[in-house]
């Protein structure tokens, strides 16, 4: 296929959204970092001026992606994930420790993670793997198999430490539902994380007394055609008396108080005023400046270069994992709306695009690609405005960091690739 | 179902998220953030304090700079800690105490470490100061008092407290707000509008320059001079007069209703408030609640007025027509109460008008009292009547004047013995006391010296007040500068002056006459009662003077009430008669009266309810 094919053939909406992002990320990298002392904005020893060099990287990078033949990415895509999961094995030998994560390779002019690397080939070998002709997604082997995939560079990147990051694996889940791993699983995980969620905030008792009562709506209710599995369902409440109780014994005596202060913060679980105080002053410090950087700049916000807080340095790592301040501090909401608008117009775009594919393999790396943006997003986002606890990943396309804006980049670009040959059935 | 499953996921978390959005940037926003936001600093540039003259432009308070030394632990290097405690006049312990404390509390930030340093200490610092990194000197500007007096009438300025804080936006954490007397009222004139500079600050509080450019800045508004109604020799005079007394002066111009001298005895030096020993000298004046030096007796103190009342009532009498100059009341050496007896000092015969005025006659008084009350079918109108009278001259009431404290006295009225006899079981009788001024009636000195004022003025007063004029320019204010008529018309005030002068002719203060000056005053002499362990026991009376003076075209009326000085042509006549004297002559021809003044004490006196022993009352002291 040549070039102005492609070019043709290319979705220009997420092109022209992407770019958009890189954009105002960078200038609000700009916002964050800049200083009184002037300096040109090629000046590389300045973080924006870095910046504005992995952008010129990226833009390098999609040329490459969008020249390589479309079948590569395929092919390749078993040996990628391989030479991936070596080279999260080498950091263990090799890395270099930065703010005491042990994530990065030093190439001497830049630091590589390339725990991002391996999300880029994850979603291309689960792709492959459930695309292949073999693969029954309904067979419980071949889900451990998939689910597989997904977990190995999890459990490699745990001990770096970087759970953020591990947690961005699991969220390729969503690639094996739409592709027919049966509901209930979600229906249990999401039932845990409830279950988990109210025995923190109304104690156990309060649950088996919800509990009860649904029971017995769901007898009041029942029409006498339809019989109630009266086993299963004790057994079912049984299992989430069972597992509320060990949420209290994980939370009191495995966690430690900061994990604690975490979630007490989150779920607003403390109501003593002077410790909650505490707690904001610590762990909760991030968050509540954060909180309080964007609450300062209202409807219209402060304007570029003249958020007070943003200037003040008072939210730590705010041009990384809290860039997202910046825009509530100097844009206001117009601006952080702006950026949830073009996220979210960008995923329904992605997930229409992936839905059109008619080749299997484009369209699994689609919801992949889907799956690792939408969880860094959903994270950050709610991490920054304080409706989730704190987990440090970045915002795609926005947080300061070159690995990160690189395979962001090459993960997203890999799928506009794929999808400019969406008519062919395979390659 | 699996197909939408995702984008539904989208769709909610952009709901949650733009819905958590709307709340922290549109329903809990507001504006006035920039006061809290801990990245912008105001940094305040205090205009100086007004400076407060008296009626003549001697200077009754400054400004004086003082000198603190401040630290940034940060920025401290090595140095010669002798040395430099030495320059400082502390020990060693002392100074390495005082920068851990600053280091504790802000590492970055500046504390003070001596405060108010002596202007030979910092003479000799100053030089070496360079040498000493993370040390500097701050310049700060404290009240200096030009006079030792006037403490009640100046008041004194302290920092601002949460109270304060809460009520009013525009003060900050450390800044001064007068707390009583003139730098209280005045303190939006004295205090002046400070100027703003916000500055940009980082995390570490480090000044990052300054916030939007400066364009929100504001520069300060110079404090205003003020010049007061008091006589700063007049109030130095009579607070030397007032030596080992208590109670209190009040002087007042009665063509204007300045003010020319409160005094309020004991006092103390207003300079012990300012300054490094502050906080201790203000425990001791605080703590000292039997002589009670904080508490302004010139405007606090509710006494009996005793007999200088009687001028009032004889002008009631007098414009309600029951008796004329002429009519004459029979004093048995007192009066007949049904049939008890109540005494009279007077000498006894038939008194008129005139003779009852000088000899201070009770029965006199009792008489016209029983007259005005007679003229009414019942009490209740009488007692009416008899109250609009008295309220016309100020009593009873606030009176308005410029400071920020008061009392209102009390002039009861028919309400007040209703409820203490019941409703019509009461009669003129019962409240003849009145007649004399003892009774339910309390009066502030104040409110005395102005009653003399609206007498010496024949039948109006202007409101007292203590501010004369703002930068240089008289006050126009019409609360202060139109006059208040009583009810009393003014051609009854002739007998009732002439009565006021014949006491220093040749009634009860003909002792104290002034060479060349003719005066018009009265005495009073009012019982008073105290509790010593639950028994009512009585005291020495109170000595009570008012008097204006010269008699026509009066230029002061003066009222003097001295607690436990017995009769009141001796501590309170004395003292109203050399307080004229100094006023109207600015010297003192009557040496003797003088040297007692300032000799005698009334400690003795003040000691014996004390003592837990018996004691003698209305002893004879000379």
């Amino acid at each position: 296929m040549s070039g102005r094919s492609i070019l043709k053939r290319i979705d220009w909406l997420s092109v022209f959204i992407y770019f958009a992002l890189v954009f105002i990320g960078w200038i609000n990298i700009y916002s964050s970092t800049f200083t009184d002392e002037h300096s040109s904005i090629f000046d590389f020893s300045t973080l924006y001026g870095k910046q504005l060099f992995f952008i010129g990287v990226s833009l390098v990078t999609i040329v490459v992606v969008l020249a390589l033949e479309v079948n590569f990415y395929e092919r390749f895509s078993s040996l990628l994930y391989l030479l991936s999961m070596v080279s999260l094995l080498g950091l263990f030998v090799f890395g270099k420790t930065i703010a005491g994560a042990t994530s990065w390779y030093d190439l001497g002019f830049f630091n590589l993670q390339p725990s991002e690397l391996a999300k880029v080939a994850t979603a291309l070998a689960l792709a492959k793997y459930l695309s292949d002709i073999q693969t029954d997604i309904k067979r419980r082997k071949d889900q451990f198999y998939a689910l597989l995939i997904i977990l190995v560079p999890a459990i490699l990147i745990i001990p770096q430490p970087d759970p953020g990051s591990a947690l961005v694996f699991f969220a390729m889940i969503f690639v094996i539902f739409r592709e027919g791993l049966p509901l209930y699983y979600l229906v249990i995980i999401l039932s845990l994380i409830l279950v988990f969620v109210t025995t923190l905030m109304f104690g156990t008792v309060w649950l088996i007394i919800g509990l009860a009562l649904l029971i017995i709506i769901l007898f009041a209710t029942k029409r006498k055609t339809l019989k109630i599995p009266v086993i299963p369902l004790s057994l079912v409440s049984v299992a989430v008396i069972l597992f509320s109780l060990s949420v209290n014994f994980v939370f009191n005596n495995v966690f430690e108080q900061r994990h604690r202060d975490r979630f007490g913060l989150w779920l607003r679980l403390e109501k003593d005023p002077k410790k909650l105080e505490q707690i904001r002053k610590s762990i909760g410090y991030n968050t509540y400046q954060s909180e309080k950087a964007i609450e300062s700049g209202g409807f219209f916000g402060k304007g570029f270069l003249e958020g007070t807080r943003t200037k003040g340095d008072f939210v730590p790592e705010q041009h990384t994992d809290y860039i997202f301040s910046t825009v509530g501090e100097e844009w206001g909401f117009l601006g952080t709306a702006t950026v949830i608008i073009l996220f979210t117009v960008l995923f329904l775009r992605l997930i229409s695009l992936a839905e059109r594919q008619k080749n299997a393999f484009a369209r699994m790396y689609g919801y992949g690609v889907i799956s690792i943006l939408l969880i860094h997003y959903f994270i950050n986002i709610g991490m920054v405005i304080g409706i989730l606890p704190t987990i440090g990943i970045p915002l795609p396309f926005f947080s300061y960091g070159g690995s990160g804006l690189l395979f962001f980049t090459i993960l997203l670009f890999i799928f506009l690739r794929l999808d400019t040959n969406r008519l062919k059935e395979s390659f | 179902m699996r197909k939408i499953l995702l984008s539904l996921i989208i769709v909610v978390i952009a709901i949650t998220f733009l819905g958590r959005l709307s709340y922290l940037q549109i329903f809990s926003f507001s504006a006035e953030q920039v006061l809290e936001d801990p990245a912008i600093k105001a940094i305040y540039d205090y205009p100086e304090r007004g400076y407060i003259y008296d009626r003549n432009g001697h200077l009754l308070v400054g400004n004086d700079p003082a000198y603190d030394v401040m630290v940034i632990p940060r920025e401290v290097q090595p140095l010669d800690t002798l040395e430099f405690c030495g320059l400082l006049g502390i020990d060693k312990e002392k100074f390495v105490e005082k920068l851990r404390r600053a280091r504790v509390y802000s590492p970055r930030l500046p504390s003070v470490l001596v405060p108010q340093l002596s202007k030979q200490d910092y003479a000799k610092l100053q030089e070496k100061m360079r040498k000493y990194k993370g040390f500097y000197i701050q310049k700060r500007s404290l009240r200096y008092y030009d006079t030792p007096s006037a403490a009640n009438v100046l008041g004194y300025i302290s920092e601002v407290n949460e109270g304060d804080l809460a009520v009013n936006k525009y003060y900050v954490q450390g800044e001064l707000k007068g707390r009583t007397g003139v730098e209280r009222y005045y303190e939006d004139l004295l205090r002046g509008r400070k100027g703003v500079q916000y500055i940009q600050k980082d995390r570490f509080n480090r000044d990052i320059g300054p916030y939007k450019n400066g364009t929100i800045d504001t520069l300060p508004e110079q404090g205003k001079q003020i010049s007061i109604t008091i006589d700063k020799a007049l109030q130095e005079y009579g607070e030397l007069l007032m030596n080992g007394k208590r109670g209190g002066i009040v002087a007042i111009e009665p063509a204007t209703g300045e003010i020319l001298s409160m005094i309020s005895g004991p006092t103390y030096d207003p300079a012990l408030l300012v300054g490094r020993e502050r906080s201790k000298n203000y425990t001791k004046l605080y703590n000292d609640t039997i002589a009670n030096p904080t508490w302004d007796r010139s405007i606090h103190a509710q006494q009996p007025p005793g007999s200088p009342f009687k001028t009032l009532n004889a002008l009631i009498a007098l414009q309600e027509g029951v008796l004329d100059v002429n009519t004459t009341i029979q004093c048995y050496h007192g009066f007949y109460v049904g049939k008890k007896k109540r005494g009279c000092h007077c000498g006894g015969g038939l008194r008129s008008l005139n003779k009852g005025i000088s000899q201070s006659c009770n029965a006199y008084f009792a008489g016209a009292f029983r007259k005005i009350y007679e003229k009414f079918e019942t009490t209740d109108e009488g007692m009416d009547v008899w109250e609009k009278h008295m309220k016309s001259f100020g009593l009873g009431d606030y009176l308005g004047y410029d400071l920020p404290f008061g009392q209102k006295g009390r002039i009861p009225n028919k309400e007040y013995y209703d409820k203490w006899y019941g409703d019509n079981r009461w009669s003129s009788s019962y409240i003849i006391s009145n007649a004399i001024g003892q009774g339910e009636i309390l009066a502030t000195p104040v409110q005395l010296a102005n009653m003399t004022a609206a007498i010496a003025n024949r039948g109006h007063y202007f409101t007292p007040h203590i501010l004369k004029k703002i930068e240089g320019k008289d006050i126009t204010e019409p609360k202060f500068t139109e006059a208040k008529h009583t009810t009393i018309d003014p051609k009854h005030f002739e007998p009732v002056v002439q009565g006021m002068a014949d006491v220093y002719v040749s009634g009860t203060a003909r002792w104290l006459q002034i060479p060349g000056i003719e005066v018009a005053g009265k005495t009073g002499t009012a019982e008073n009662f105290t509790k010593i362990d639950g028994v009512r026991t009585q005291l020495t009376d109170h000595s009570v003077f008012v008097a204006f003076a010269p008699v026509d075209n009066p230029k002061i009326a003066i009222a003097v009430y001295i607690e436990n000085g017995y009769f009141g042509s001796r501590y309170a006549g004395h003292i109203a008669t050399l307080m004229i004297e100094k006023y109207l002559k600015g010297e003192i021809t009557l040496k003797t009266l003088e040297k007692r003044m300032l000799e005698k004490t009334l400690e003795a006196e003040y000691a014996k309810p004390y003592s837990g022993e018996e004691f003698k009352i209305n002893e004879r002291v000379w």
